[in-house]
Order: structure tokens, then C-alpha cells, then sequence
């Protein structure tokens, strides 16, 4: 799994901002699951661990994990993609109540 | 070494001696012997440079910004409707602070189609956050080239060098053209503090929040707010090695005159003539031609009007529904400072139509006979 949750960077002052306008950290404490209305679940029992879910994620928010696809739903956004493409159908979208 | 050169061949030596990495461009007239001579100059190996074809002038921007944001020097150069095309691209140079230098040949925009000069095309990009020369000589041309990029790199703002069809771009003139080795010493490589590579992989240019979009554009502007004293000081520099000075604008007679032209490009020489023969008459004439538009020369202008009893503003430009731009910048460099002179603004030569001595003396003629800016455009040669 991707490290998780880095610190925000915000610049306090003009002055200690670069010059040029470039990354100085990553996204990652952006938590874009929060966009999501339907969440994949998968049905373990029906996977073919053939990998397509993990190719077609484009977040990527599939992870194999001990040959099996596990969601990161800190940033899974719900497109569903995962769903259409699984040839087994084991990924079902359900609607997100919280 | 003097050569009889063309301005547009002036800005290909200009950027052969700066010793240019990457030249992107797209053929346009009137500038297309300003690539075609680099092309040349790759092709035979008198400059080292990748020489990018593209499928349009928005592409030739954008493989610049590549370049630079890289760590090569990069040059282009374009006119009128493909300087239009490249809008979007020039945001993104400046913004980005990658010091480009353009050379943009004053072309009129169409419709009708002109292949003409005036300089709707360059002042229409005046908010884009480039730098803006406005030369009036071939030997400017490239001086200026050298100083655009030594100032550009320097603050990490690009710079357009800006001359007018025709009257500059296939007018030949005896040009000095400097050794390499003195360039070398003024002009050292690019050396970007922050650069795309892999030992540093960063991506440029993204998303940016309200928390720190206002302090980038803060930044350019402080650097901007440099400018002008680096140019002073660059351009003295300049002149120490190559015999040249360098600078903001061009006084022509100004201490003592009490009547000014203000211009800008090719027609501030003609209006040197007029100048001499309106002293002859015994009216005490001088110049001011603009040469730095942007960053705008506030303190020059205003030391210049100051001691002047009126200044006669000729634009070869007109931003519809206001007046000639620079007669508008002008006048708000003296907004509200006591001692300045009526400013009474001229539109003359759009479209390529020539402005000649005769031209200023009619201009001279009407300011004389006004005591104030009654109308906001006086217009000159127009059959109306």
C-alpha cells in the first residue's frame, strides 16, 4: 500500500515558495475516496485473481495484496471501471450511505 | 565583425551568439528568415542547438517551455496571427517563469489581411507577464536579444524582442556583429536553480490552491518591479564590453526640449529628424522613444515629462473603445503628479502605412495649437 496521509504543505510566506511553480510533496493527504458515491465490493470467492480490476484502476486504488485485489478506499472515487471490466462480475457497485 | 544584416537575420545572430539550446518555431510572414537562418546555422553545425519543427506556433511555445523548464536556453520567434495563437502558451512561459526570448516582428492582425506592420499583435499580449522591447534599429535587434536573455534568466521571466515588419524585419543595415568570446563572458549558460531531471523529479506547473496562487503571481510581479534597474544596469554593462548602452528608453533632446514626441519602434528615429528640423525652427524638440514597455519605465517617463511643457504620445496601435496604448500608459505614469504637461495622444500608421517626417510635423503642428487633450485619439493620415 502507498504511504498514507502526508502532511499538507502550505507556505506561510511569498518569500519561501519557489520561484518556479512545481510539486514540493505529494497529494497524498488529499483523501479523494471522500468523492465517492458507490463503492466497489468484491466477492473474493468468485475472483480469477486475473489482475484486470488492478490494470484498469486508473487512481490506482486496487492493491494485489497476497495475490488477491484489496480497495484503498482512502481514494477510490467510485467510477466503476473495476466493475464493468471484472470478467467474473465478483466487483459489485453499492451505493455509499454514511 | 560588421555585416550587412536584415532585422530578421539580426535576431538569428542575436540568437546564435546567445548560443541558444532549442529553437522552436513556425514559419510566418515577415519573420520566417528569422528560423530560416537558425535552421540553416543547426543544420551546418555553426550553432549547436535542436532546431523543433511544429504544426503550429502554439506547439513552437509549448516545445519552448519544455526546453527551458529543462535547463535549455530557448528561442522562438513569430508575428501577428501566430503570436495570437500562442496566447494561451505565453501565460504559461510567464507564469511558469521560464525566461524564453521571442522575437516578434510588428505584423498588423487580420481581418483584412496584412502582412504589415503595427503593434496590435504585441500589445495585445501586454498582460501575460513578458517582458516587451521595442527596437528601432537592426544593431538593437541583436544587442537586445543578448541583453533579453541575460535579464530573463536572471529574474525567470521570458522577454519578447519586439521590431516592426518590414521597416526593421527586411531592411538591411550595417550590423556589429560582436565576437563570440565577449558574448560568452556577458552572456553565461543557463543555469536554472530548479529543473526537470530525474534526479529530481518534480511536476511543474500544477494545480495550485487559492493559498498560493496569489503569492506566485506576487512573485512575478516583484520580479517584474526589478526589471528595470537590472536592464539599466545590464545595458551599462553592455555598453563596457561592446560599446553599446543598453537602456529603458531613448532621450533624444529631451533636457531642454519643451516639446516631446513619445514613440515607440522604428518611428522614434523618424521622429529624431523631425526633432532636428523643428530646432532649426527654433521650437525646442526632443524624443522620448519607449524602448521597454514592459516592464513599464514609469520613473524615465516621468523624469522626461516632467520638465516638458507638452508631449505629443504617437501610437502606430489602437486598443478600440479606448485609444493608443501607449498614449493610455503615458498618461497614467503622470496620473496625479503635479508639473506634468497636457499629453495629447496620435494614432498614425496602422496597418503598415507608413509614418513619415511629415507625419510628426503635422503631429507637431496640432499639439502646438492645442492647450489640452480635448480629444482622446487625434488621428494622423487617415482619409476620413
Amino acid at each position: 500500500m502507498r504511504p498514507k496521509k502526508a502532511k499538507k504543505i502550505v507556505f506561510n510566506s511569498a518569500e519561501e515558495m519557489p520561484l518556479m511553480i512545481c510539486s514540493v510533496g505529494d497529494q497524498t493527504h488529499n483523501l479523494t475516496g471522500a468523492w465517492r458515491n458507490i463503492r466497489p465490493e468484491i466477492d473474493l470467492a468468485k475472483c480469477l485473481r486475473c489482475g484486470i480490476c488492478w490494470k484498469y484502476c486508473p487512481e490506482p486504488s486496487i492493491m494485489v495484496v497476497d495475490d488477491r485485489p484489496v480497495v484503498d478506499y482512502d481514494y477510490c472515487k467510485g467510477c466503476g471501471i473495476c466493475a464493468v471490466e471484472c470478467p467474473s462480475k465478483c466487483i459489485v457497485m453499492v451505493e455509499e450511505r454514511r | 565583425m560588421r555585416k550587412v544584416l536584415m532585422g530578421n537575420h539580426a535576431l538569428s545572430y542575436g540568437a546564435m551568439l546567445a548560443r541558444a539550446q532549442v529553437i522552436s518555431a513556425y514559419p510566418i510572414t515577415p519573420q520566417t528568415q528569422v528560423v530560416e537562418l537558425l535552421s540553416e546555422m543547426c543544420a551546418d553545425g555553426t550553432l549547436d542547438a535542436q532546431f523543433i519543427k511544429v504544426e503550429s506556433e502554439h506547439s513552437a511555445m509549448a516545445s519552448c517551455i519544455g526546453a527551458s523548464v529543462a535547463g535549455a536556453r530557448a528561442f522562438t520567434a513569430t508575428s501577428s496571427q501566430g503570436l495570437a495563437l500562442m496566447h494561451e502558451m505565453l501565460h504559461w512561459a510567464a507564469g511558469g517563469r521560464h525566461p524564453i526570448v521571442m522575437g516578434n516582428i510588428n505584423r498588423s492582425m487580420a481581418p483584412g489581411w496584412s502582412i504589415w506592420t503595427d503593434q496590435n499583435d504585441s500589445l495585445s499580449q501586454r498582460d501575460t507577464g513578458w517582458m516587451q522591447f521595442y527596437c528601432a534599429s537592426n544593431q538593437e535587434v541583436l544587442d537586445t536579444v543578448l541583453q533579453a536573455f541575460k535579464v530573463a534568466e536572471t529574474l525567470m521571466i521570458p522577454a519578447m524582442v519586439v521590431l516592426d515588419a518590414f521597416a526593421l524585419s527586411h531592411t538591411y543595415e550595417v550590423v556589429d556583429v560582436p565576437d563570440q568570446a565577449l558574448v560568452d563572458k556577458y552572456l553565461p549558460p543557463f543555469k536554472p536553480a530548479i529543473k526537470l531531471t530525474p534526479a529530481d523529479p518534480r511536476a511543474f506547473g500544477g494545480l495550485t490552491g487559492s493559498e498560493h496562487y496569489m503569492e506566485l503571481r506576487y512573485k512575478l510581479q516583484k520580479s517584474m518591479e526589478k526589471a528595470p534597474a537590472l536592464i539599466e544596469e545590464t545595458g551599462r554593462e553592455y555598453g563596457k564590453i561592446f560599446g553599446r548602452d543598453l537602456g529603458l528608453v531613448d532621450a533624444y533632446k529631451c533636457d531642454d526640449a519643451e516639446f516631446v514626441f513619445v514613440t515607440s519602434g522604428t518611428a522614434g528615429y523618424t521622429a529624431r529628424v523631425v526633432v532636428d528640423e523643428l530646432r532649426a525652427s527654433g521650437i525646442k524638440a526632443g524624443n522620448l522613444r519607449i524602448k521597454v514597455f514592459r516592464p513599464f519605465p514609469f520613473d524615465k517617463v516621468r523624469e522626461v515629462l516632467g520638465k516638458v511643457k507638452k508631449a505629443a504620445v504617437v501610437d502606430r496601435n489602437c486598443s478600440y473603445g479606448a485609444g493608443g496604448i501607449f498614449y493610455q500608459e503615458v498618461k497614467s505614469a503622470v496620473y496625479g503628479r503635479p508639473g506634468m504637461p497636457p499629453i495629447i495622444g496620435y494614432i498614425a500608421g496602422l496597418g503598415g502605412r507608413d509614418i513619415t517626417a511629415d507625419s510628426f510635423k503635422e503631429v507637431a503642428a496640432d499639439a502646438m495649437a492645442r492647450t489640452k487633450a480635448d480629444e482622446e485619439i487625434v488621428w494622423i493620415g487617415v482619409k476620413k
